[in-house]
């Protein structure tokens, strides 16, 4: 492998930082992200697989045996009957809302930074929202009935209740999955036919014809790609609205309801920054080991984890700046039960649990303050850690903090997880890793066509003024 | 005799296949694209393509989602099985309008994606154009021009001493399937 020069300089405000470091062309670019996958596989890689499948089979086991004994394996019940499982569910989630903002809404802001970046946030996506669909799935008790959830015509003549939030959220998730997957495999297509066109040149029959059969024929035609951009753009401007809708359609299961705690104006946009804050923790995790372990540090360059951790810093303060505006909120209504329940939140038998909440996603982004820090692969990677654990704390404390104590004292109960609830969520990553370790073994883990698209040599101007703009509009846009 | 598909000759920079496409289009030919790694800006211009009516489709479907959405629910929950659900009413718009945006932009999607590969005609495991020498590196770092047998001003002979003459390098006939 070839020595890796990694740049640390700051970025000049006058003129932008190159997308791609090093004296990388396209032919390099290509070399980057294909030896990722025509490399031998590394040892380390089957070790984490290993690991991975094996929490993926205690996975099945786990829904398993909740299948044949029943919801009571865990520790949901009266008063909290909303436990791990929801809070799983809205923790995955969350976490898949990255891949789509970066495709989607940084696309339409035409912040080119995404490029290096987006292939493995919408690969994480997916394989988030897969993590958190099994959850409300295997929730609902009975599941060789789940497709009561789905309008189709059943032996009750009974049709689902539209006016529910929890139907709304069928309709959502289901539909930013399949959004999110037509997305990913959009943009996949002509890097698909890059790995395509490599295989058939070494010979390896089989990987050319994988991966020519989901590269569908792709052969760049300008016609085609006009088609393509076209579609890319419209994807963009569709998943952009969809994206903010998907965790706010999930917080309406929340506000729809009458439970002090939940029943808050405040909860979609607070859900949305949430969402966002996790999905780039997420991101920061995934993404600096890969690039150190894979050699993607001309791709993935310190710019990009420097902006990230800007969208950090920006989303944690957001949500900190929703956890106090909720207990002013509860404070000025007036409501005894919101001013309970608030108070029981942050002094009540989960205080723990609130402030682990406080600590890791107010505080733990301000350190992003400071340039050196965002800088830091290894202390953005603790951090990412600290926002993962601290999401999936927020979930959990607005869930079972909110129930715990309701109206009646005498109903009042604390919730504790039981065994199986621990290792069904443990379960969950096991999903999730699986599928992202193979993503990163034999899929283009990088955008490769959009990467060379913003190389400034992707400027048909490139090296020459005859246009007037050329050679600047080359890179300083 | 073979059938020709036409003549492909290979560029190497995004440069050269944006002047190359000008000078191809200025002298005449019209059956004429580009094969490039990525879509170059502005390459459709000077190959005088037009722009995509992908668009149109998006939002026929997009319509067809809105409409699908309402009337699945104001038939399903006022009209087929009506259902009283905490004092409201069977069918009431505003608690409709999340799962019609859905069934909007899911449609939409489908049109989006769906419709841009069939616009494409793809997918199309075998075509001429792969059996080019070279065209394997139109994935990587190069850039090809290709000229339809069927253009008009095809000359096997003059469109390949053009091609080269800009610039071209392999410059191929390429056989029909």
């Amino acid at each position: 492998m070839t020595a890796i020069t990694v740049i640390d300089e700051p970025e000049n405000p006058l003129r932008r930082a190159p997308l791609v470091e090093g004296t990388n062309d396209f032919t390099s670019v290509t070399n980057i992200v294909a030896r990722v996958v025509e490399n031998k596989t590394p040892k380390g890689w089957y070790l984490m697989f290993g690991a991975a499948i094996a929490l993926l089979l205690n996975l099945g086991a786990m829904i398993g045996y909740l299948i044949f004994t029943g919801i009571g394996v865990w520790g949901n019940n009266s008063p909290v009957g909303w436990g791990w499982p929801i809070v799983n569910f809205v923790f995955w989630i969350g976490i898949g809302h990255a891949g789509t903002l970066i495709s989607a809404i940084l696309f339409l802001f035409r912040q080119k930074w995404r490029t290096s970046i987006n292939r493995a946030s919408e690969a994480m996506t997916i394989f988030a929202v897969m993590a958190a669909g099994i959850f409300p799935a295997i929730h609902v008790g009975r599941i060789w009935v789940i497709w009561w959830v789905f309008p189709l015509p059943n032996q009750m003549a009974l049709w689902p209740n539209f006016k529910s939030p929890l139907l709304w959220d069928v309709f959502a998730v289901s539909t930013y999955f399949t959004v999110s997957l037509l997305f990913w495999f959009v943009g996949l297509v002509p890097d698909l036919a890059t790995f395509r066109d490599r295989a058939a040149k070494a010979g390896r029959t089989v990987a050319a014809r994988v991966y020519g059969a989901f590269s569908l024929g792709w052969h760049g035609s300008n016609r085609h790609w006009i088609h393509y951009e076209k579609a890319y753009l419209i994807l963009a401007a569709l998943s952009t609205p969809l994206v903010l809708s998907v965790h706010s359609i999930v917080s309406f299961d929340f506000a729809v309801s009458i439970v002090p705690g939940w029943h808050t104006t405040i909860f979609p946009p607070y859900f949305v920054a949430g969402a966002i804050f996790s999905g780039f923790g997420m991101v920061l995790t995934l993404m600096i080991p890969a690039r150190q372990w894979l050699g993607l540090q001309e791709l993935v360059t310190l710019n990009h984890l420097d902006n990230i951790a800007k969208i950090l810093l920006l989303t944690g303060t957001m949500v900190g700046y929703a956890y106090g505006m909720e207990f002013f909120i509860a404070w000025y209504s007036g409501s005894e039960y919101e001013k309970f329940c608030f108070t029981n939140r942050a002094f009540g038998p989960y205080w723990w649990a609130y402030w682990i909440m406080v600590s890791c996603n107010v505080i733990s982004p301000q350190f992003f303050w400071f340039r050196s820090l965002r800088r830091n692969p290894m202390f953005l990677f603790v951090v990412s850690i600290f926002v993962n654990i601290g999401m999936w704390f927020e979930r959990f404390v607005i869930t079972v903090s909110s129930l715990n104590r309701d109206f009646l004292p005498s109903s009042w109960g604390y919730f504790s997880p039981t065994i199986i609830d621990i290792l069904t969520y443990a379960g969950s990553f096991g999903l999730f890793f699986t599928f992202f370790l193979l993503f990163c073994r034999f899929m283009p883990i990088i955008a490769i066509s959009e990467v060379k698209g913003v190389m400034p040599q992707a400027n048909p101007h490139h090296g020459h003024d005859d246009h007037g703009h050329g050679h600047t509009a080359a890179h300083t846009h | 005799m073979a059938n020709h598909w036409g003549i492909v000759a290979e560029f190497d920079s995004a440069s050269a296949i944006y002047h190359a496409a000008e000078r191809v289009t200025a002298q005449g030919y019209t059956k004429v694209d580009a094969h490039t790694p990525f879509p170059v800006h502005g390459l459709d211009k000077a190959l005088r393509q037009g722009p995509s009516h992908l668009g149109w489709l998006v939002i026929c479907c997009g319509a067809t989602g809105i409409c699908l959405a309402q009337l699945m629910m104001w038939w399903m929950n006022a009209v087929d099985y009506p259902m009283w659900v905490s004092g409201k009413q069977p069918y009431a718009w505003p608690s409709t309008i999340p799962v019609t945006f859905e069934l909007m932009v899911l449609l939409s999607a489908f049109g989006a994606v769906f419709g841009m590969f069939g616009i494409n005609k793809l997918p199309r495991f075998h075509h001429p154009i792969f059996t080019h020498t070279q065209f394997h590196r139109v994935t990587d770092d190069r850039f090809f021009l290709s000229i339809d047998s069927t253009d008009p001003k095809f000359d096997r002979a003059a469109t390949a001493k053009m091609l080269e003459s800009i610039g071209g390098k392999h410059v191929e006939l390429l056989e029909e399937e």
